[in-house]
């Protein structure tokens, strides 16, 4: 759990963190997520959009990926929670160990890996609760832990809610339905709050937001990066990295993870752009 | 032998517009003309007039065309090749379950139907010691203390002719449609209810009815009446799924509402749809009228219609009353090969009148699930309104679903809206419920429960469980 009110103490807090994972790298890591020469393309078609991906997310890790349109990093998280509608033609995604490309989305999700939708879906007539307590139940039946009953549930869906500071009377609404785009983002993040997950993929949590929704957002994640966990945000904008610091800067160009760095890579894009990395990247292309 | 054959014919695979011809345990002719009429009634020791309404509209039955403005197609009945009369001892019994289909039982188990229950509902004989039948006789006194009666319509006619004679085709006339008139003609038997002044009736007459009336046979007929200030609800039908060894169903309902009287009926059909292949399963071609006699009375029609190979149903009121209100709240859902063709008419002719028409239509499989109502609003009809609501949601690619919506306004003072909307239940929708760990059998249902939230809060409470569970067996596997 790391202190959230601050940019600076972020700043602090991952710097203590990761000496802490600096220790548990010397031990022999446990990692959430490794992914090896991933390909991809969408069902039925000739191009790949992911060209041989490489990621590897440590627990206790939150890692940005960043990149311009298309460079296939909403395609990278679909693939990973299961999207039926791509087909991986080569590669390994491991989570925790396990080779998962066999597994349906709701298999994977039971074992602990979410997706924070860029455009979450409405689900009219279905409350969000409805909703959370069968997911809930789900992922802790596949667990093995205890299923909550509806009086039990909602003692701790209600707590789970100061997290995103939304109103209980959310509770009973229709999933999404008739949600502003910042609402929909809130209610993403106060899913993962509810479901806690191993690995959470955040794609683009931040666009359409306000900067009180993003700051609210950004501390509700920040709450929620924990020792056993990892976190992945894929995202165009340094904006977010400024209110939630991440371990490991990823830039994905064209299907590949073409550059790592630290949060100064983050930082050094929004200043320059892609351009510079686009000529670099042909240079070690043609190495 | 006999009973196996009727069996086979029954659910096998050859079963085909399966109206059994073994002639051992036929005692009745097949076909229809006025001897037989005059046959059906004499066995039933009806009076002359019984006689007679039957036999008018056998007349004016054989006068008319069989109907075609269906979005339906099937085989038409052959009319000569019906039973039209066979006793309760006739018909064909199994020995255990064991003889039922294996899927149907497998549908009793999920909806956790009793055992005993299970043997009625598929025709095994049961024991002579029957649970129900000490339930039915405290339900029998309960409504007798009240004063509501509920019985047959075969003893109706015995015991209360004034009643039947006076309500019986008032709202269904006998010459009202093709199968109306066929079914005044041959109807076997069905259920009565009378609600007398100022009663409020004291339970649901429905499990009554799921335990009473299984063998009421193809052509049933329905007659409730509630006279001024009274009040009743009515549920129809079981969720189990019903094998019958007749084809076409061709029912008659008449509800009557007098003066502040409100009559809620609802119904749950499961009908046997046929195997996966479309072959077999029941024609439900049913007339459902209401009408609100009374000032400020109304009449309230709710179904859940799953089953059928093909469904006909248009539940209608007709508001004579003024201030009078009539309701339709309906889901269909067809899957495989089923054909459904269903909603309702909204008559208004009473001043400040009200109807309210949500309809949900769910299309999966081959399926095909039209939508088809009219609005009606007469010349006097003063500040008449209608709100009418019709949702589809279509589940795969190789369904339809269609929406006739019609609408006559013959006065200015009318208020009158329509609303549809069409859906698919997409790929994203199922993902992102499955990302969440739910599996894509408990996406779809939950997606298609919450389409249908607001009619099956309309359900008698003991029944919406049942309901949502329906939903969910009908709806395993329709995706993929």
């Amino acid at each position: 759990m790391r202190p959230t009110n601050s940019w600076i103490s972020n700043l602090k807090a991952a710097s203590v963190k990761k000496n802490i994972k600096y220790k548990q790298n010397q031990k022999g890591t446990e990692n959430v997520l490794e992914i090896k020469n991933l390909h991809a393309r969408v069902e039925g078609e000739e191009t790949e959009i992911l060209k041989g991906v490489n990621l590897t997310v440590n627990k206790g890790e939150v890692h940005a990926i960043m990149g311009p349109n298309g460079s296939g990093k909403s395609t990278l998280s679909k693939v990973v929670a299961g999207h039926p509608a791509y087909e991986v033609t080569e590669g390994e995604i491991l989570f925790q160990g396990e080779d998962i490309l066999e597994l349906d989305p709701d298999e994977r999700a039971q074992l602990g890996i979410f997706l924070a939708f860029q455009y979450p879906v409405e689900v009219p007539g279905v409350t969000n609760s409805t909703l959370l307590r069968q997911s809930y139940n789900a992922v802790a039946e596949a667990q093995g832990r205890e299923e909550l009953d509806p009086l039990q549930f909602d003692d701790y869906v209600r707590e789970r809610l100061d997290l995103v500071k939304m109103k209980p009377e959310f509770l009973e609404r229709s999933v999404n339905a008739g949600f502003s785009g910042g609402e929909k983002k809130r209610n993403e993040i106060f899913q993962m709050a509810v479901l806690k997950p191993k690995l959470s993929f955040l794609d683009e949590t931040d666009s359409g937001l306000d900067i009180d929704a993003l700051k609210i957002v950004s501390e509700g994640i920040n709450h929620l990066a924990g020792e056993d966990n990892g976190i992945v945000l894929v995202t165009h904008y340094q904006r977010l990295l400024n209110y939630i610091v991440p371990d490991v800067v990823h830039v994905m160009m064209a299907g590949r993870i073409v550059k790592t760095g630290d949060k100064e890579l983050a930082l050094k894009l929004e200043e320059q752009g892609y351009d510079w990395l686009e000529s670099e990247e042909k240079v070690t292309g043609e190495i | 032998m006999s009973e196996t054959k009727a069996l086979e014919s029954m659910i096998g695979e050859e079963y085909k517009y399966g109206f059994t011809t073994d002639v051992e345990y036929e005692d009745f002719p097949k076909g229809l003309n006025e001897d037989i009429i005059r046959e059906i009634s004499r066995r039933k020791n009806e009076p002359e007039w019984m006689t007679e309404f039957r036999l008018k509209a056998y007349r004016a039955w054989t006068g008319m065309e069989e109907p075609d403005w269906f979005n339906a197609t099937y085989k038409k009945p052959d009319f000569e090749n019906i039973q039209y009369y066979s006793s309760p001892k006739n018909k064909p019994k199994k020995e255990s379950l064991d003889e039922v289909d294996p899927k149907i039982r497998e549908t009793y188990e999920k909806l956790g139907i009793p055992l005993d229950e299970q043997k009625m509902l598929s025709g095994v004989a049961v024991d002579a010691v029957f649970d129900s039948v000490s339930i039915f006789t405290t339900f029998k006194e309960k409504l007798a203390d009240a004063g509501v009666i509920f019985c047959s319509i075969s003893e109706a006619i015995q015991k209360y002719p004034e009643l039947v004679k006076k309500h019986l085709g008032s709202v269904v006339p006998a010459r009202d449609n093709f199968y109306s008139a066929l079914n005044s003609a041959v109807f076997s038997d069905g259920s009565f209810c009378y609600v007398p002044k100022d009663t409020i009736c004291p339970m649901e007459l429905s499990t009554y009815f799921r335990i009473n009336n299984m063998d009421s046979g193809q052509f049933e007929r329905t007659l409730i009446v509630a006279e001024d200030n009274s009040q009743v609800s009515y549920l129809e039908g079981c969720t189990a799924p019903m094998y019958d060894k007749n084809q076409l169903h061709a029912a008659v309902v008449e509800l009557v509402a007098e003066e502040n009287a409100e009559i809620k009926y609802s119904t749950i059909q499961n009908w046997y749809s046929g195997d996966d292949d479309g072959k077999g399963g029941i024609y439900n071609f049913v007339t459902k009228r209401g009408m609100c006699r009374g000032d400020h009375s109304k009449i309230s029609w709710t179904q859940l219609e799953t089953g059928s190979a093909v469904t006909l149903k248009y539940p209608s009121v007709i508001l004579k009353g003024d201030h009078s209100i009539g309701e339709f709240y309906s889901v269909a859902v067809t899957g495989k090969h089923q054909q459904a063709d269903t909603g309702t008419k909204m008559i208004h002719i009473g001043k400040n009148t009200k109807s309210t028409i949500i309809s949900k239509g769910i299309s999966a499989g081959q399926s095909n699930n039209s939508y088809r109502g009219e609005v009606k609003i007469s010349k006097n009809a003063e500040n008449a309104r209608n709100y009418s609501q019709c949702d589809s949601m279509l589940i795969g690619q190789t369904c339809g679903a269609h929406t006739f919506p019609y609408i006559e306004s013959s006065n200015p003072t009318a208020q009158v809206e329509h609303e549809a909307t069409t859906s698919r239940v997409g790929e994203d929708q199922i993902f992102y419920m499955q990302q969440r760990g739910l599996s894509e059998d408990d996406a779809v249902s939950m997606i298609v429960n919450g389409f249908c939230k607001e009619v099956l809060k309309e359900l008698p409470m003991e029944f919406a469980v049942e309901a949502n569970k329906l939903l969910d067996i009908k709806l395993e596997g329709s995706v993929g």
